[in-house]
This record gives structure tokens, sequence and C-alpha cells, in this order.
């Protein structure tokens, strides 16, 4: 029913544009370059037509879409029987109203409902008949009547193409106002169900605490049915992965970095790159299955021989492939950073008679150091950040170690296995997910802006 | 001079005293650049310089081993899964087990089985172990299979018909030599339990030497639903999920990109709010890509009630994800049109849109476009939002398949048949990476084109 | 490296006696013989062959793009470090050619030291910029020595009086022209015996630049020094032989009153007058 109401409130605008255009162009031809003449083309005169039937309209649909649901819900638990509603908590009330949309969209359930129930049903789709049908009248009062209201406006005189172009303008701001609405989504979302998760578990256990154990209990009286939400060991289990898989990544993509930049052939440099960059864009569930299938056996074998028992999902393994997932990111970095130092410098050194390696050591690197800090903390913070590779080959078990051959869990190995395959938000396991992700969007907020903020220092410094 | 001393004494002593012997100076007070003290530093100099070009060499060379080897290993384990062994049986469809009247109550199991005999010599025939375990060989998806033939075909009934079907996930291995016969070393050698005992591995080397196994290109993987069966399991689901998927991510991420883009390039005015924008979207392009899914569960499906595994709410998610990518790439395209264009444009006495929408947005297309490509490429492959927002849903059957339904996609997929024990399992999913790659491979190959076949040098 | 067999041939002839050096008498420090440079396929420099005498200012004039600047980086081998670029031709350095095995560019660029069109002080302090060279090279016995060739390298770079105070500033920190005179004084550092300047005054004021030409004849008295210059008064003003360069072809050499007043060809005279540049 909405998408008829948006597809005559679109064919009311399209007729509103074709007359508009029609009319224009009878006057235009009429004036002929007299005194009548247009301001604006005739296209303009339509899509100002076009616009004042449309958008109101479309976003009076818009506004009845969100609105609609709640407000039903609302209508038919009110008119539920009342000794039916009163002892019923949030909970509980929506238990019964899911209970009657699924029936009222024809799906079965088991057991025989309530007669209040179907009654309720019946009332729940002749209300969405008439809210369906009112959308569709209102709608279409609304396009008409921006129809007529623009139409009267329009005269040889009339700036059609300055009133066009803001419409654009604010549509162009809207859409760039975007990246700021989604940013305050992330935040604002986050918040809320954080705070959520706070109401339930104290937040000096959360920041301090060295347990980790999300259960929930499927029964009040089961052991352990509280379960522990002390972040430490978690955080731990990410930095010692990170760790790993930053001090692999690091030496070998700056070293590679250098090769490139400053030893390598042309013809090796041109092969090199889009290699790189073809392999910085590889899905990071590539890297996770590579973990399992080939890394982590490696490891176990490995460690056998010098007589160490590895876990098959080792930090060392989960660290190794995220390193190796890093090198090209790193090695792409610190090229441009390398890259950037002006070739002058490069020229003055070697000029003095210094060898490839003096002028890397004393003058390269020194002066491409903020570009590449900047990119070690930009790989740092995908390190934190990055999922599929630890979902797939870390652990699940939280373990406070630094031993590298034990399997230790991570921030978003949490938020996935905690997620995944529920969406009720009314338990402080899901809700910790929430949390979890609170603290990585901060720690990879923060060190976002400080590679930011060193690469515009370091910009103003050679501009 | 005298605070300097005092500054660095550490790092001057070092150098003078250690490593530098002075250089001799003649009456003319030139150095002798030959005196064996400076050929032999010199030769430490070289010596260094060689070592810091060897280390960056090993470096790349250590990075390209082990990129190949993660592709070595995934094309060793991937490829055999792009072939699949087959069976081809004569199938008596006697009426008494076909059951005409009602085909899905009918003997389908009995039939294969029987079919299975009738090809065996008569001794094994009559083997009675053999007979319990005959049907080992085919995949158990063998007798559904051959209904569905016959449904479709309903004058089949009665007859004797050659019908080729699956071989089952051990013995497809058997057959590709990837499972041994033969499990255990020494005295602890035993036939291997996963092929159903030495009896059926002979009954399969009869039907080897019949000629009745084939080992075809396996179609199936593209165009089967998934399956608990491996033998069975193709991406057609994950392949349509994730194109409807990303069909959403771009008439989304698109249209508002090259908006917002232009309206920061061209329209802007310079103020905090834009710096604020800016930096926004630079922001957003380093989020990790868990905090979207945590963002679309949250706000979309909690809040919204966008419905959850669908192509929708998938697309949503990642159409934020890949707005900061095509808003950088359009922002940098708009900036490398000369501006000698845009005031010819003015000149003629074009408005500001008219000049921007008319002249500087065509001449830019090429490089958004290019953007938008890599864009979608990047989103193809993002798994962890996906898996937040649902999109692993287990689709055997692709026929109602759309933007609100519930999907999978490919990398979600991938993960789906990561996390799978059988052995089959494991070499679908390095083809299903090799699928997923050999995309990506291919939209990249298509940004680079554009970027050359369109590029215009100003 | 960019060996041809063809110079391998040229160098065999011309051995330092062979060769005649007919302008600079006993001191010639450079004599380049049939100098051909290519980038890839597009050749900059043909036959060029020139005498470079000692304790005196070469200048090299021409119109942009004629191959003066690319003649000059061939001296201390700069054009090493273009991967495309091909160098044929005798150069030799006190009689021994800096192209052979037996000459280490490393060396060679400590004895050939070079000035660059815009000042190019390394992101360190003054102090470092002019010890650097010293210090790769090992030029210091100790501390007092390094601090000694550096005071005395900023002095004879008429530098000393105005950064003594603060050695510690980083030398990017300098105006244009002080840069410039640090750059020099980080070229004087490793006692060069030539040194090239590739248009040293081109990106100064005049003020700057008049320091800096003071400066260039005061250095004369020691070293070597072949300036690459646009500026026609420039080379007036300065050097004592001047070499005009007209599409990749030395087209006349002599002193530099004679090549001004009396130039002998009728292109280096259109050049000199201004018909085209």
């Amino acid at each position: 029913m909405i998408l008829l109401a948006t597809l005559l409130v679109l064919a009311v605008a399209a007729l509103g544009w074709w007359l508009a255009r029609r009319r224009a162009r009878q006057v235009e031809l009429r004036a002929h370059g007299h005194r009548d003449r247009l301001h604006s083309r005739p296209v303009y005169h339509g899509l100002y037509v076009a616009i004042w039937t449309g958008v109101p309209a479309l976003l009076l649909l818009l506004a009845w879409i969100v609105v609609q649901g709640p407000v039903l819900d609302a209508l038919l638990l009110s008119s539920l029987p009342q000794d039916v509603v009163r002892g019923l908590d949030e909970n509980a009330r929506a238990v019964l109203l899911n209970e009657i949309k699924t029936r009222a969209a024809g799906n079965a359930l088991p057991g025989q409902p309530a007669p209040y129930v179907l009654e309720a049903v019946q009332r729940l789709l002749r209300w969405r008949a008439i809210a369906d049908m009112a959308a569709l009248a209102l709608s279409l009062a609304v396009a008409l009547a921006g129809l007529a209201f623009s139409w009267r406006r329009l005269s040889p005189s009339f700036r059609a193409r300055k009133a066009v172009e803001r419409a654009f303008t604010w549509l162009m701001l809207l859409c760039a106002s975007l990246a700021v609405l989604t940013t305050v989504g992330i935040v604002l979302s986050l918040i809320f169900e954080t705070m959520r998760f706070f109401t339930m578990v104290p937040l000096s256990e959360f920041l301090f605490g060295l347990r980790w154990e999300p259960q929930i209990a499927f029964r009040p009286d089961q052991v352990a049915s509280s379960g522990a939400f002390g972040m430490i060991p978690v955080f731990a289990g990410t930095l010692l992965i990170s760790a790993i898989a930053l001090g692999f990544a690091v030496p070998v993509g700056l070293l590679s970095a250098i090769y490139l930049a400053e030893f390598a052939s042309g013809r090796f440099r041109a092969v090199a790159k889009p290699t790189l960059e073809f392999l910085a864009g590889i899905p990071t569930v590539v890297y996770g299955f590579f973990a399992i299938l080939t890394v982590a056996p490696a490891i176990k074998r490995f460690g056998e021989a010098l007589g160490i028992a590895a876990a098959p999902n080792s930090a060392l393994a989960a660290g190794l492939v995220m390193g190796i997932m890093l090198i090209p990111f790193i090695s792409s970095l610190s090229d441009d950073a390398l890259a950037a130092v002006p070739n002058a410098l490069r020229e003055g050194s070697i000029g003095l008679g210094a060898t490839r390696a003096e002028t890397i050591r004393h003058v390269l690197l020194p002066a491409a150091l903020p570009g590449i800090m900047a990119g070690v903390l930009l790989a740092a913070s995908r390190a934190i950040g990055e999922t599929m590779i630890v979902v797939m080959a870390a652990g699940i078990i939280a373990t406070l170690t630094l031993n590298p051959f034990e399997a230790v869990t991570t921030v978003t190995v949490q938020i996935v296995t905690l997620l995944i395959g529920d969406t009720e938000f009314d338990n402080p396991k899901t809700l910790a997910a929430f949390a979890l992700g609170f603290v990585l969007f901060l720690v990879t907020l923060a060190l976002n802006m400080l590679s930011m903020h060193i690469v515009r220092k370091y910009r103003e410094q050679y501009d | 001079m005298t605070d300097r001393t005092e500054q660095k004494p550490s790092e001057t002593a070092k150098d003078a005293t250690a490593e530098n012997a002075a250089a001799d100076i003649d009456a003319n007070g030139r150095i002798d650049w030959h005196s064996p003290q400076m050929l032999a530093r010199l030769r430490r100099r070289h010596a260094a310089n060689r070592r810091m070009k060897f280390i960056g060499l090993a470096a790349i060379l250590l990075a390209a081993g082990l990129l190949s080897i993660l592709v070595g290993s995934l094309l060793k384990s991937g490829l055999p899964a792009f072939r699949q062994t087959f069976i081809t049986l004569e199938f008596d469809l006697k009426p008494e087990l076909v059951k005409p009247d009602n085909m899905r109550r009918g003997k389908w199991r009995k039939i294969v089985k029987e079919g299975l005999l009738r090809a065996l010599p008569e001794d094994m025939r009559n083997n009675r172990k053999l007979k319990r375990k005959v049907l080992k060989i085919v995949s158990r998806s063998a007798p559904y299979a051959l209904r569905d033939h016959v449904m479709k075909n309903p004058h089949l009934v009665g007859r004797i018909i050659p019908f080729d079907v699956l071989a089952s996930d051990p013995y497809d291995q058997f057959n590709k030599g990837l499972l041994p016969e033969y499990v255990g070393a020494g005295e602890r050698k035993r036939p291997n339990p996963k092929l159903g005992g030495p009896e059926v591995v002979r009954a399969f080397r009869v039907l080897k030497e019949q000629k009745r196994v084939s080992l075809p290109f396996n179609w199936g993987l593209f165009f089967n639903a998934d399956s608990r069966l491996p033998e069975a399991a193709g991406l057609a689901g994950a392949i349509v999920g994730s194109f409807l998927t990303l069909l959403v991510t771009f008439l989304i991420s698109f249209p508002t990109g090259i908006l917002a883009a232009i309206y920061l390039e061209e329209f802007a005015p310079k103020n905090r709010f834009t710096d604020f924008v800016e930096i926004n979207i630079n922001n957003l392009a380093a989020v990790p890509s868990v905090v979207f899914g945590l963002l679309g569960l949250s706000l979309f499906i909690g809040f919204f009630g966008v419905p959850r595994s669908t192509p929708l709410v998938g697309g949503m998610v990642l159409s934020l994800m890949t707005l900061p990518t095509i808003i950088i790439a359009t922002r940098a395209a708009l900036k490398a049109v000369p501006p000698s264009l845009r005031e010819a444009a003015l000149g003629v006495g074009a408005s500001h849109h008219q000049m921007v929408f008319h002249h500087v947005l065509p001449v830019a297309m090429p490089g958004i476009l290019t953007g938008a490509i890599i864009g979608m490429a990047q989103a193809l492959g993002e798994t962890a939002p996906l898996l937040l927002v649902g999109m692993n849903a287990f689709i055997p059957d692709i026929s109602n398949m759309g933007i609100t339904e519930p999907a999978t996609a490919l990398p979600t997929q991938i993960y789906s048949w990561a996390d799978s024990p059988e052995r089959g399992f494991v070499s679908r999913t390095a083809a299903a990476i090799l699928v997923l790659l050999g995309f990506l491979l291919a939209m990249n190959t298509l940004a680079i084109w554009l970027r050359q076949r369109y590029s215009t040098k100003w | 490296m960019t060996m041809t067999k063809n110079r391998d041939i040229t160098r065999q002839a011309a051995t330092t006696n062979d060769v005649a050096s007919p302008v600079c008498g006993g001191e010639c420090k450079f004599i380049t013989r049939d100098v051909n440079v290519f980038y890839g396929e597009k050749q900059a420099i043909f036959d060029v062959s020139l005498d470079i005498p000692d304790r005196s200012v070469m200048a090299l004039i021409g119109p942009s793009g004629c191959g003066k600047s690319t003649y000059l980086r061939c001296l201390n081998r700069m054009n090493d470090l273009i991967d495309i670029c091909r160098v044929e031709g005798t150069f030799l350095l006190d009689g021994e050619d800096i192209y052979s095995g037996a000459i280490d560019p490393v060396l060679l660029r400590a004895r050939v030291g070079m000035v660059f069109q815009k000042p190019n002080p390394f992101p360190k302090s003054i102090y470092e910029n002019v010890a650097y060279g010293p210090r790769i090279h090992g030029l210091a016995k100790n501390k007092a020595d390094l601090d000694e060739i550096v005071e005395t390298s900023l002095r004879k770079a008429a530098l000393w009086e105005e950064v003594k105070d603060r050695l510690d500033a980083p030398g990017t920190g300098l105006s244009g022209g002080q840069q410039q005179r640090l750059c020099i004084a980080r070229a004087i550092a490793t006692r060069p015996e030539v040194i090239l300047m590739d248009e040293p005054a081109s990106a100064l004021d005049p003020i700057a630049t008049a320091r800096i030409e003071e400066l260039i004849d005061e250095l004369k008295e020691n070293y070597c020094i072949v300036i690459v210059t646009h500026s026609m008064q420039q080379a007036a003003r300065v050097s004592d032989r001047t070499a005009f360069f007209h599409l990749g072809r030395l087209i006349e050499e002599g002193p530099t009153e004679q090549i001004f007043t009396a130039p002998r060809e009728k292109q280096t005279q259109d050049y000199i007058t201004g018909r085209y540049g």
C-alpha cells in the first residue's frame, strides 16, 4: 500500500513536471524574446513543480512508516482487556504483541490462541487497512496541494532556476551531513546500549574485573547465573595479538617499503606496487581461513618441535596472520611517506658522498618518520579493530596470559560471539557486546585522530 | 660551540673515536682519499649499504613468500573443488517403488540402492555387508535428485533410465586422491572408516573400471544452493545474496556520496561545520567494520525495524562504510578537473550549479566510477558487519530471494563453510574464496582499465 | 651503473697524455671529451668536449633545456641516480677517469661537492647539517676536531657570525639565502676539490644573490668551481671562463670577457644580446 502511494505520488510529480514545462514552453514560444521573456528555462519550471509535488508527500510517507508501527502497538495494547495487560511487564507485553503480529501475518504458531488474541488480530488487520488508506489519501492530497501551490507561483519572471538550485544545495548538504549522522548514530546507539549495560553490571567491574565469563542463566537458580564482565583479560588478549601482528608487520613492511622506494628498479616497482595494493584489498575472512588451514597447524607443529604445547587457536597464529595482512598496508603507507620526502634532500645527501644506506638512515627516515608513525598508528587501529581473522583463528575463552602459544580472546571476537544469532537486547550478555564496542570505538577513534593530527602537522612542514 | 659539547657527548665520542680515524691531510689541505684507513672505511660503508639493501630485499621476499604460501595453499585445497565426482547408473523406475500418484512418498533410496547393486557383479551384489553400506558411495542427496528428475519427466516411470548421481563427499575426495584408503601406520594401519569398509571401496573400484565414475567441471559450485552435504553445496545463494546486498549499497552510497562530495568540494563555505564534516569522513573510513555492524544491529534492526538477515539491512550497513571511500574518490576526481574548464563554463553564462552538473561532473565521472568500484570491491569482502546483522542465513533454496528475504553473502558463506567439520567443506571454502578473489580481481581490473581508458591529461 | 662498450673504447684512446689541454696549461682539473648523454631514447648532450681549469670559476650558460645542468651532474656522477640516463665519453679528474671502476662514486662526490638550485638543508640542526659529510666520511678525529671543521666551513661560507649562537636551531629555519650558504658550508666541510653549483642563486632575492656571488669569488682561491646559471650578468660577474651550451651542444668556450665582448659564434652573440633565451 505504501509502495502504491509512493508510486502515485511520483506519478503526480511527473505529471506536474510535464505540465509546468509545457506551459513554460508555450510562453517562451509566444513571447519570443519580448517583454514576457522567461527568467528560467522551461525545464526548471518543471523541476520546481515536481519538487514541490513530490518531496513533501514522500517525506510524509516516510514519517508515516516510522510512526505507524509504534502507534498501532500502543493502540493495540490499550484495546486489550485490562486484566490481561495489567499483570505483564514490558518484555511480556512485547512477546504478546509479537504473537498478535505473527498471527496477523498469517504465520502459524504452536498452541491455541486465547480469544482476546484472535480479536486483537482482527482489530490489527482492520486498523492497518484504515491506516494504509489514510496514508494513501493523505499523501496524494499533500502532493496535489504542492502541485497547486507551486503552479500558482509560476510566472514568466519567476526565478525557478534559483529555487530548484536552492533545493539541490539543500539535498547535497543533507548528503554531506550523512557522514556526521552516521557518527552520531554510532555514538548514540553505542552509548544507549552501554548505559543499559551499566544498569546491570557496575562500571568498576567492567573496567577492572579480571574475569570475563559472559554466561546468562536459563533458569534463575542455575550456578554461575550472574556471569562475570571484567574486560581486562579481553583487552589483554587484544593487545597481545595486536602486538604480535605489529611486531611482525612493522619491520617487514617498513623494510620492504625502504627497498621499494630507494633500491628497487623502476620495473620492479611497477610490478610490486599494484600487487601490494591488490593484496591490501584481500578480505580478512580469507586471511582467517588461511590461519586455520595452514598457519595454526604449522605453529602447533613448531611448538611440538620446541616441546611447547601450542593451542590450536594460539595467539601466535592469529597475530602472525594479522601481521601478514598488515604488511601491504604498512608498506604502502611507509612508501608514501618516503616518497613524500623531497628529492632535493636525497640528492643533497648523495651529492655529499653518502651511500644510499647512509642517506636512508640519517636523512630520509628522520624526515619520513611522522608519516611512518601515522601509518603505524593506523595499522594499530586496524589490528585492534580487526574482526574476522581473530573470530576464526583466536579463542573464545578469555585467558589472562602473555604466552603466545596459548589461546586468548579479543574484543571483536567477544562482540561477534555474543551477538551472533541473538537479537534480544535485554540481558547483560548481549549488552556487554555494545559496551565492548563502545570501548573499541573510543580506542580506535583516538588512534585515528592522533594519526590524522601527525599527518596534518607533517604536511605543513613540507608545503 | 661549548653548549653543543655538553649536549651530545656520547654520540660524538662514539663517532670520533671508535669509528672514525681522522683522514690524512696533505700540505695543500687536501685529503688523501686513498689512504688505507679511508679505503677500509669505504669498504665498511659499502658493506653496510649492501647489508641494508639485502635486508630490504629479504623483507620483500619474506612478504612475497608468505603471500604466495597463502595463495598456494588456497589453490591447493580449493582447485579440486572445481571438479566433482559423478557416478552414472541405470535406475529401474518400477511403479511400485516410484508410486506415480504421489512421488514424494516413493522409495527413492531403495531405487538408488538397486541401481548401485545392478551395476556390480553377481558376487558383490549378494554380499550382505556390502548391501547394507553400498549407499555410502553416493551422496545422500542422490535420491532427491533422482526424484526431482522423474517428477519433471513422469513418462519415465516404468523404464530403466541412465542418470548421473553425485558421489558422496568421502568418495569424491577418495576419487580425487585426497582421502587415503587406509589410516594409521604400521600395526595400527586400518581401512579408513569414512569410506565405509573395504567392500565398499572394492565396489567403487568396480564402478570405476566400468567407466561409470566421471570427474567433470563442478557447475554445481556456482548454480547449487547451500546444503548440509558438502558435495551438493553451492554458492548460488551467496552470489545472489552478495549481488542484492551490493545493489542496495550502490543505490544508497553512490548518489549520496557523489552529492556529498560535490557539496564539500564545490559549494561548501570554509567554516567549522565543513571542517567537522571532513574530519568525520576521514574518521569513518578508519572505524572498525564491526562497529558498523553494531550500528546496524541497534539502529536499523532494533530501532527502525528493518528486517534482520536481509540484503536490505546488510546493504544499508555496507553503504555507510562505502560512503567515505566514494566521497574521497569523488573529491579527488573533482579536484583534478582544471580551472580553465570551470572558467569557460562560467564565461558562457552558466550558473554555478550548471557549471558543476553540466561540465565538471561528466569530466570527473571516470574517476568517480573508479572510486565507486573500489568501494564496492571493499564492500563485497566485508564480513563482520554482515555477521552481526545476521546475514549468514542457511539458504537451501534460492527460488524466493529478495532484498527483504533472509539471505547470505559470499564472505559470510565462506565463514559458515569454514566452520563446518566435513572435509569437503574445507575444499569448498577454499574454492569459494577463489571465486570471491576472482570477483575482486575482476572489479579491480575494471577500475584500473577505466582509469587508464578515460584518464585525461590536462 | 651505465657502462657502454662504446665508452670503453673511447677511454682506451684518451689517456691523460693524449689529451691536449690548451686552455689551462698544466692546471686542468677536469678534462672531458666527446660527452654524449641519453635519457632513454632521447639524446640530451651531443659530443661535448670541455676543459675546466683549477682555482677558477667556469660558468655554463645557455637557454633552459640546453643540457648545461645535465653536463654538470655528470661531473660528480649524480646522473647515476636516474635509471634511464646513459653517459658516454671521457671524464678525467686530475687525470683519473671518474667513470672507470677505479673511482668510487661515493669518494668522487666527496671530492666534487655540489650545491643545488633550491636550498636543501636536511631537517636537522645547523651543526648537524655541516657535520654530516665529515661524519660519514670519517674526517674528524674527535669532537673538537669536528667542531673545528664545522666552524671553519661556516666561516668560509660567510655564515659563522650569523649562526654561531644557534647551532642547535634547525637548518630549515634559516632564511633562503642563509640556507643556501649553509648548503655551501655543508659542501665545503668534506674538503672538496671541486664545487659544482646548479643555479645556486635562482631562488634567492638580489641581496642574498650578491652575498653568494661574493662568496664564490672568495672560494675560487682554493677550489675549482663550476657554476650553471641562467643569468648572463651573473656569469659575467663571477666567472673566469664561460661555456655556452645550446640544444645539447657546446657552441663556444673561452675567457669570459671574450665570450661577452667578442663571441666567435653568431648563436652566442644572439644569446648574449638577448635575441632568445
